[in-house]
């Protein structure tokens, strides 16, 4: 197999494993300030009991989102040295940014978090468990501009030519806020704060069905509830605002989203299909016409530009973006469902007792994981051939004295590393909801004296 | 030493490596002394003595190589990429240790502890390893080709040098992790450990020894710099005075200047190091005209000013947080029930 499929299957495995972890660290880490909080502010030994049970958990995810960050650290220089030379003048600082900013901070306060319950006084723990949850999003920040930048690049200039061409800042607020970022982090984070929500709902409605902890579990659903609503209405507005830029800044990407051939005509929405790319055209899909057009232009009959105005040698795959990016709209819309008849069901006093309702719950742990997963695989495989977005190919970005035996070794041992983790990962986690909430923690202990 | 924005973030991004080495250093040598202890709360002891700060230790070497990113790519391309296999096993090393760490009091099973303080004992081991040969190379010099690349291959970075270099560097951190470990225990486990750690200098200084005369015989260009400037022999003396008081602050118990000697001693070491490789970051051999220096290896001034503002807002903050976290888990270690 040739280097650059390998170092393009290395880099997939070992981000979308990471991605499985940091939108949990960041929704629980909202959720847990709730909860602190309320009980700070109640008193009530309930809520104390919920922190600490989910704080538990939040250590357990935190561990194994940290093993596998660093090793995405190294990859830019491992594999894609000649991309890490290209980009480092600007790509470097928001890596550099997120260290300084948003790890130290995290990583710190998580001590106090885990360890620090009779340590400190418990408007210190509360603090420290906002600079966590305040962390997290921060680790989001700097690593979405990185990505952001090279979908989108801004605010640079390439200097020197053939081997040695590089980008260079010339503005740095450019380069942050470039014409992706904002949409892409605001998404990014609504379906990290879905995450969160549907983890905890998931398990909470199990208890329910199991007839454990019912205190527990119904107070956390509230909780969660609320935020999943949120979220996932909002991941709706900020995913449309992402899809309307797309239009201006990679038209090529939207095309292949919506397998829209036309070099420039309105645009029809496919609800599902199947890409046949030798014909140029979708199978068996149901499409409303014109309403890409009006996403993007508010008008259904102006065109949208298509695949066709791209040579096929600088087209993304379609039908692989196509599947991902529907697959995604369809778990958001899933989602939004979940979550408003949770609200209404709320409203009319049954959400506790429907068994069918609360199995959705279980389930729906599985939604924003999967979105999130497809989104990534969607925005990254729809950037191709490109590493930054028209400036480099991917297959010039690679390394130039890795060998194609050096990745198969490290991508079959990644591959055994990652599936042993995981493993023992679910294992722990279920250990720790079988075991459940303490009941030690409903009463409310002398903090320090 | 004109000082220069390039020189600036040669020594910062040296900073941030040492508070690695520092930081680190300690949790990867009590790694390295796990085994050494029987039973199983003697393990959870040492745990949880690097419980709640490794995490915010390994910070330094991430948001390190974050600024060698930023600062010198062409260093991070050139050095991560030609250190390729060795690069991937010190990240399996480091996932290894930190799940470890995690996983392994979440279950009562003899069998379960045991194959976690082995992958936490060995992990430590090979990561100081590691991180010792890739200073060696670069120390020794590799061979790059005009374009900066690496030629060498796995096996070169093997050499007798970088291994003597690795070997040392375990024996400083097994010292190092002693020291701290004498801190942070009581009663009969103290005692013992007190023990190992002249054991752990005895093993340290020897290597040290082989280590200075293998740079000074074979690495004259480690020497050109500071022959050429004396004063910086006060360093190395520096050096030879922290080493030399470590065992005359542990015989009279004074056991936080024992460790600080110790901080010393590594802060001493790898200024030694910076120095003896300034200008150069990656030393080319056989040809010196490819090596990467601070010079051409930097990203624009633009980029390395910005990256001063950022680190003179971040520094200060990061280090408040580090200093806070280390006093409120100041003192012996007690077993409770949030403890790993
Ligand atoms: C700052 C940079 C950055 C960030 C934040 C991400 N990626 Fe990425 N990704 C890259 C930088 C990158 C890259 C280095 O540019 C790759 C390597 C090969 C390529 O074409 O782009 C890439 C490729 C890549 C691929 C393979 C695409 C292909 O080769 O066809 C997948 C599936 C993902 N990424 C998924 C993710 C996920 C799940 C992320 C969420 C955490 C993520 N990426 C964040
Ligand atoms: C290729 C890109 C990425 C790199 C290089 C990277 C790097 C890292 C590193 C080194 C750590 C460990 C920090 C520590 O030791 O405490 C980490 C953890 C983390 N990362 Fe990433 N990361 C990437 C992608 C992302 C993305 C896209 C997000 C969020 C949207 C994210 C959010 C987090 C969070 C919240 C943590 C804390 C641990 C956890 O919550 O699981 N990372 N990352
Ligand atoms: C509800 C309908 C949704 C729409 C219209 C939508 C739209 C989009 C678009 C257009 C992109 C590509 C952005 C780009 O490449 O610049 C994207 C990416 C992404 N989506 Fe969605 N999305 C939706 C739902 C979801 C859901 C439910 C999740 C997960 C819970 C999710 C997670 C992601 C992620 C992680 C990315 C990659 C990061 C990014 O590029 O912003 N999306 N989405």
């Amino acid at each position: 197999m040739d280097l650059l499929l390998l170092s393009r299957l290395q880099f997939a495995l070992t981000i979308a494993f990471h991605y499985i972890f940091p939108p949990l660290s960041i929704g629980l880490g909202i959720i847990l300030v709730i909860m602190e909080g309320t009980y700070l502010k109640t008193g009530n030994p309930l809520y104390q009991q919920m922190t600490r049970f989910w704080v538990k958990i939040f250590g357990l995810i935190f561990a194994i989102g940290v093993a596998s960050g660093i090793v995405m650290e190294f990859q830019f220089g491992t594999n894609w040295s000649t991309y890490s030379r290209y980009v480092g003048d600007v790509f470097g600082s928001a890596l550099a940014a997120e260290g300084i900013f948003a790890f130290f901070l995290e990583s710190g306060f998580l001590a106090i978090l885990l360890f620090g319950w009779n340590r400190v006084s418990p408007k210190w723990h509360f603090f420290s468990t906002i600079m966590v949850a305040l962390g997290a999003h921060f680790s989001a920040i700097w690593i979405i501009v990185a990505n952001s930048w090279q979908q989108t690049p801004a605010g640079y200039h390439i200097v020197g030519e053939g081997l040695s061409a590089r980008a260079e800042i010339v503005d740095f607020w450019q380069l942050v806020f470039n014409p992706s970022t904002i949409d892409r982090l605001t998404h990014t984070y609504m379906g990290a704060w879905q995450a969160g929500a549907f983890f905890v709902l998931s398990v909470s409605a199990f208890y329910l069905l199991k007839k454990k902890y019912q205190d527990f579990a119904k107070a956390s659903i509230k909780i969660a509830l609320i935020i999943a609503v949120f979220a996932s209405l909002m991941q709706l507005v900020t995913g449309h605002s992402s899809a309307s830029t797309l239009a201006d800044t990679q038209p090529a990407k939207l095309a292949a989203f919506e397998a829209h051939y036309p070099e420039s005509a309105p645009a029809p929405l496919y609800l599902f299909g199947w890409v046949d790319e030798d014909n140029e055209t979708v199978i068996l899909g149901p499409k409303i016409p014109g309403f890409l057009s009006y996403l993007v232009h508010g008008d259904a009959s102006k065109p949208v530009t298509g695949l066709r105005a791209f040579s096929p040698d600088k087209r993304p795959p379609v039908n692989v973006v196509f599947q991902s990016y529907h697959a995604m709209v369809a778990i958001g819309m899933g989602l939004i469902a979940i979550a408003l008849i949770g609200l209404f069901f709320w409203w009319r006093k049954i959400l506790f007792e429907t068994r069918w309702y609360l199995w959705a719950l279980v389930l729906s742990v599985l939604g924003p994981q999967l979105g999130n997963q497809l989104g990534w695989l969607s925005a990254e495989v729809g950037r191709q051939p490109y590493i930054v977005y028209n400036l480099l190919l991917t297959a010039d970005g690679l390394s130039k004295t890795v060998t194609a035996g050096e990745v198969i070794t490290s991508l079959i041992l990644f591959g055994i590393i990652y599936i042993f983790l995981f493993a023992l990962f679910i294992y722990l986690l279920n250990e720790k909801i079988q075991h459940g909430p303490s009941e030690e923690d409903l009463i409310i202990k002398g903090h320090r004296a | 030493m004109n000082i220069d924005l390039n020189s600036i973030w040669f020594s910062l991004v040296g900073v941030l490596f040492a508070g690695y080495a520092i930081l680190d250093g300690f949790d990867l040598g009590v790694g390295a002394l796990h085994l050494f202890t029987r039973t199983d709360e003697e393990r959870r002891i040492l745990i949880n003595s690097i419980g709640p700060v490794w995490d915010g230790n390994e910070v330094w070497l991430v948001t390190g190589g974050g600024a060698l990113f930023a600062a010198f790519p062409m260093v991070y391309a050139t050095a991560f990429s030609g250190f390729y296999l060795a690069m991937m096993f010190l990240l399996f090393a480091l996932i290894f240790r930190a799940v470890a760490i995690e996983f392994r009091s979440k279950q009562p099973h003899k069998w379960w502890r045991q194959m976690w303080d082995i992958s936490f004992s060995i992990s430590s081991m090979v990561s100081g390893l590691l991180i010792g040969v890739a200073l060696g190379n670069i120390a020794r010099g590799i061979p790059l080709d005009a374009q900066f690349e690496y030629g060498g291959g796995f096996f070169n970075l093997l050499n007798p040098y970088a291994v003597i270099v690795g070997l040392t560097t375990v024996a400083l951190f097994m010292m190092h992790g002693a020291i701290y470990l004498v801190l942070k225990t009581e009663g009969a486990l103290h005692e013992r450990i007190r023990g190992w750690v002249n054991n752990a200098i005895i093993l340290f200084v020897i290597f040290y020894i082989a280590t200075t005369m293998a740079t000074l015989l074979y690495i004259p260009h480690m020497m050109e710099y500071i022959k050429s400037h004396p004063i910086l022999f006060v360093v190395a003396f520096l050096n030879m005075l922290a080493i030399a008081n470590i065992p005359r602050e542990i015989h009279l118990r004074y056991d936080r200047r024992a460790f600080l000697s110790s901080c010393a001693s590594i802060l001493a070491l790898l200024t030694l190091f910076g120095i003896g490789m300034y200008p150069y970051m990656i030393y080319s051999l056989p040809n010196p005209e490819h090596s990467l220096t601070i010079y051409n290896a930097a990203s624009s001034q633009k980029t390395l000013q910005i990256m001063l503002i950022i680190a003179a807002m971040g520094m200060p903050l990061a280090l408040t947080y580090t200093i806070a976290i280390y006093r409120i888990f100041r003192g012996k270690v007690k077993l409770e029930p949030t403890s790993y």
